[in-house]
Order: C-alpha cells, then structure tokens, then sequence
C-alpha cells in the first residue's frame, strides 16, 4: 500500500507537469485530458489515467481539504459529491469524471461563510483530530438529502412510508464515514441540529 | 497500479469486440472493485474500457411483467426504485445491506454481480491463491477459515462470494443479459451465472472473454413477505458471515437463499418445500455435504437460526 501511495502521488505530477509544458498537449497512450468542475470552477486537466478523483484534486488543484485515509473505500474521508451524490474519490478515476460537477469540503462553505452543517459540527464540537472531518461534513450534507428524496436505508423500516431523520437513520447511513477520534455521539448531534430535530 | 491505457465505449458491441481481442483489457463501471485490485495490482489490465456512457443505466418494466435493470444502474436507484420497494423488497433489502451509501451511489448492477471473493489470502499478494495466480496452491485451506465457505468448496479453492444483491437476484430468479463481441446475445439464468470453484477458481461466472453485461431481468413479482438478513462483525458497513434471503407466503412456503457460504448465491430448490416443517429440516437440505473447518462450522447454525428467526417473523 505505501508503494502504491508513491505510484499515485508521481503519477499525479507527472501529470501536472505534463500540464505545465504545454496547453495543446501531446498527451502519451497512458494520460488523458479530462475537464469538469470543482467549486463551480471549470478545470481542465492532463491526467496519467492512474489518478484517482483524490489525488488530482489534492495534488493537481491543492484541494487538499478532502482527506485519504484508507485509499481503498474503507473509511470515508475521501468522500466528495459528484452531480450531487456522495462518493468516495479514491475508487474513481479522475479521467472518468470527463463533464461532472464536483463539490468538495472546500465548496460547501468558506471560514467566514460556513455551510450551515460546518457551522453545527463546530457548534457540537463533532471532532477531535479533524482528519475524518471533511468527509464527515459531505456525507452529512448527502445524507440529510438522501432521506429527503426518499432513498432508503437498511434500518429503514418501513419501505413504502416517507423516510424519516431519526438517530437510527443517521447511524446507519453514515457508516461509511469512520472516525477514529470516536465524535460519533457529537456528529449525529450535529446533523440532528441542521435536520431542525431536538438534540 | 500498473499504467494502462483507457477509452470511453461508444456500443456494448464495440466495447466487447474491444476487450475480446485483447486478453488484458478489462470494463470498468463504478470502479469500486477493479481500481481497488488494482490498486493492490492483483487486477493489472493494460487497458480499460469505460461502460459508464452506454446508456444503460435505466429500469423498465418487460412485457412479461417484470423489470429490465439496466447493467449501470446503480445500487443506490435500484434499492430506491418505487417498483423494487414495493414488488421486490428483499431485493431493496438486500442492496442497502451492503457497503455503504458512498459505494452504493458508484456501485453498478454488473459490477456487483461480477465483484471479486473477500478471501484474505486472495488479497495478500505474498500468499499463494489459486484464484489470483492458478496452480500456485490454496493458502487459506489449512489456514484462517472463519469468513470462507462451507458448502460448495473444493480442494482449490474453498471462498466465498460477497455480494448480497446477487443472494436476493438468486431467490428472485433474475437472468443475466449479455451480448458478445459478434452482436449475440445471452440470457443467462442466475442460478448457472456463478461457478463453483472446482479445479478453476480463477474462472468465477459464465461469461466469455469480452462477454459484456447490458442487464439484469426480473421475472414478474413473487408474492410473499420478502426478508434479507445479514449477520456480520459490526452492525454495517461490513461483508456477511451469512446472510439469508426469503420469500415467505402465509401458508410458510416460499424461497430461501443464502451468502456468505459458497462460491455463488446458494440456493436449493429442493429444499424450500421444507419450509412449513422448519430452518432445520430446510437447512439439512440445503446446506447438504457441507465442507466445515474448526473455525467456519458455526456458519451451519448461524445459518439455521437466521433462517429460524425468519420463519419466526413471517408466521401467519
Ligand atoms: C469497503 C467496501 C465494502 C463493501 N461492502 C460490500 C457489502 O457489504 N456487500 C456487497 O455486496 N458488496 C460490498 N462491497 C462491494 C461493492 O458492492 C462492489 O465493489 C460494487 O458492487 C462493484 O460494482 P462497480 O460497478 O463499482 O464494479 P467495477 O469495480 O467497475 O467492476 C467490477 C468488475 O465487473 C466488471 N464489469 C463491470 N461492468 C461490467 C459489464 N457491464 N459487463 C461485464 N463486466 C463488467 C469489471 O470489468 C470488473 O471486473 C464493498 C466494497 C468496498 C470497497
Ligand atoms: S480460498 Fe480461493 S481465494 Fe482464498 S486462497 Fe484459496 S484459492 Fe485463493
Ligand atoms: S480514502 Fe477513500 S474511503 Fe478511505
Ligand atoms: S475527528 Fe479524528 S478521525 Fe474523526
């Protein structure tokens, strides 16, 4: 796994140099140019086929908000939305996101213009490190929206009734969103607080 | 992961024509499966084939009555589906049993069925696996055994298949939809999808070299009080150390499949007109000439009693 990480990490600036060198780009059999959109802003991308979705934002465009901790869909902090669903950006490839719009932890609100799901994980103090935070954030954000538009989940009891925001709910649908500070109590708290549920 | 050269399909056909010319090419949909192998370079194609713009990522209702589920179709749309919910819950069940809400939004319908054994030898590129390097031996044979199969198993290879949606697709008789790289097209029943391992572990479905997926069908509903249950390490976000999928109608009968056991969904129809007598007398039948080790026979009895407390829940 390491030497897969270092793989990863050159492939990306082997890209970005490649990006560098030349706009018409003559790009070898194994990088592809590949546009979409991070935060509304439209980015355009010469990419070794091998970057994931993570390593082009935070190596090739420095969003390094959104964090790699397992780099194998095991935990979450990766998590980003694409066209408005949350993924994990470590099992996708940046050149299969040709046209997407991406919002990343660094789009949903600023330091003085908080998403209001940052603000309530500040508010509730729903981190520790803050290293699972970013992905904590998006997930959060997805989920409230997810249950909003019906989707249901495995503690869901009823498949046929309008899904609910319940402690159960939120539980189960964040489970792909590990923390290893244990915040758990105080992010269901906050995601209770911007659902507009008494904590 | 290796280097590897990528385009966007433009046809199924195309796409299959593609890959069966070239035995290192490979598809790729959600990418949750194949670009964690490759990753770990356990999967190492030279070239990938995106599927994701063929358009296949619909669900429509078959002249028969059933549904047509394209192969792109992601886990999250077909769990949500208002015909699966309501005609085919232990389908929706299933789904959002498995991975987690992230997975399930890349997660396709093909890319589920075809997703790749658990087995932690088979991860562990350092340990000889018959299925990741044919001939080389079976580590897990005489070694940890908890999460591996008991029924089905040979002395190649003794994994398990992961998926759950495909445990509910075997109890709902769902057929595979392919087309091959000369335009022909297959429909193949669930049921002959998977192989067990035998002398071939590295051979795990029916499908021929460049052989693409387009979907899934359902035949029309089955009627019965539709069950998925899963019993794992943690809560969620966890593969199954068993899990059962019903159908049970008030009289007691119905259909039973199991995961976490074999190499495939293992489902006995024979064994389902037990039923009405109890998980014991189904899972002698079932689960017939199980192959156990020290560490998996509890499966045997999980199983049992998953199914027990089914029958339990589903009386009258
Ligand atoms: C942390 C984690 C936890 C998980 N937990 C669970 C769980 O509890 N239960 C569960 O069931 N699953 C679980 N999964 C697995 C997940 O469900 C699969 O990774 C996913 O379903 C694969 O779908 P995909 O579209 O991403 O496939 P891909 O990774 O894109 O492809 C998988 C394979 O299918 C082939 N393929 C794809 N589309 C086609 C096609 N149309 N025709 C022919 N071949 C095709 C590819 O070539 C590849 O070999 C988990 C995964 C992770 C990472
Ligand atoms: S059980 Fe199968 S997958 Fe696991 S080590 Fe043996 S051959 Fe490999
Ligand atoms: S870094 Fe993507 S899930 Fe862990
Ligand atoms: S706050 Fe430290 S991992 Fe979650």
């Amino acid at each position: 796994m390491v030497g897969t990480a270092a793989v990863s990490v050159a492939a990306a600036n082997a890209g970005a140099s490649a990006q560098a060198q030349s706009t018409t780009a003559t790009i070898d059999r194994h990088s592809t140019q590949v546009s979409f959109t991070v935060n509304g802003t439209r980015r355009e991308l010469t990419v070794d086929n091998r970057t994931t979705l993570l390593d082009a934002l935070r190596e090739q465009l420095a969003l390094t908000g959104t964090k790699k901790g397992c780099d194998h869909g095991q935990c979450g902090a990766c998590t980003v939305m694409v066209d408005g669903r949350r993924i994990n950006s470590c099992l996708s490839l940046a050149v299969m996101h040709e046209g997407d719009e991406i919002t990343t932890i660094e789009g949903l609100g600023t330091t003085s213009d908080m998403h209001p799901m940052q603000a309530a994980f500040v508010r509730h103090d729903g981190f520790q490190c803050g290293y699972c935070t970013p992905g904590q954030i998006c997930s959060s954000v997805a989920v409230l929206e997810e249950i909003a538009a019906g989707i249901p989940s495995h503690v869901t009891e009823d498949l046929a009734a309008q899904m609910q925001v319940t402690d159960a709910e939120i539980r189960e649908r964040m489970s792909g969103n590990i923390c290893r500070c244990g915040a758990y109590a105080n992010i269901i708290a906050a995601i209770n607080d911007v659902a507009g549920r008494p904590a | 992961m290796r280097q590897f050269t990528y385009e966007r399909a433009t046809s199924a056909a195309s796409a299959a024509a593609a890959v069966a010319d070239n035995g290192n090419a490979k598809f790729i949909a959600g990418g949750t499966n194949l670009l964690d192998l490759m990753k770990l370079e356990i999967e190492t194609p030279t070239h990938l084939i995106d599927v994701n713009g063929l358009g296949l990522d619909k669900i429509e209702a078959t002249e028969k009555g059933g549904l047509k589920i394209g192969a792109l179709v992601r886990n999250t749309d077909l769990a949500a589906d208002e015909r699966v919910r309501r005609d085919y819950g232990v389908l929706t069940r299933a789904l959002v049993a498995g991975a987690s809400g992230q997975l399930r939004n890349k997660a396709t319908t093909a890319g589920n069925l075809l997703q790749r054994t658990r087995c932690p030898y088979f991860y562990d590129t350092n340990q000889p696996c018959n299925k990741r390097q044919p001939g080389s031996g079976c580590s897990a044979i005489g070694g940890v055994t908890r999460q591996l199969g008991i029924v089905g198993v040979s002395d190649q290879c003794i994994a398990t298949h992961p998926s759950d949606m495909a445990v509910a697709m075997r109890a709902l008789d769902a057929t595979v939809e392919t087309v091959k790289s000369d335009g022909v097209t297959r429909s193949i029943p669930i049921a002959d999808f998977h192989r067990l391992p035998g002398d071939t572990p590295h051979i795990e479905t029916a499908l021929d070299q460049g052989e693409i997926i387009t979907a899934v069908t359902l035949p029309p509903p089955v009627a019965g009080r539709h069950v998925y249950r899963k019993v794992r390490d943690r809560a969620s976000y966890a593969f199954a150390l068993v899990s059962v999928a019903a159908i049970v109608r008030p009289d007691g009968t119905g259909r039973v499949a199991l995961g976490g056991v074999a190499h495939k969904p293992w489902r006995v129809e024979a064994a389902e007109a037990d039923m009405p007598n109890g998980a014991a007398t189904v899972m002698r039948k079932l689960l017939d000439g199980a192959r156990t080790t020290e560490e998996n026979e509890f499966k045997v009895t999980l199983a049992e009693r998953t199914l027990a407390g089914i029958l339990e829940e589903t009386k009258g």
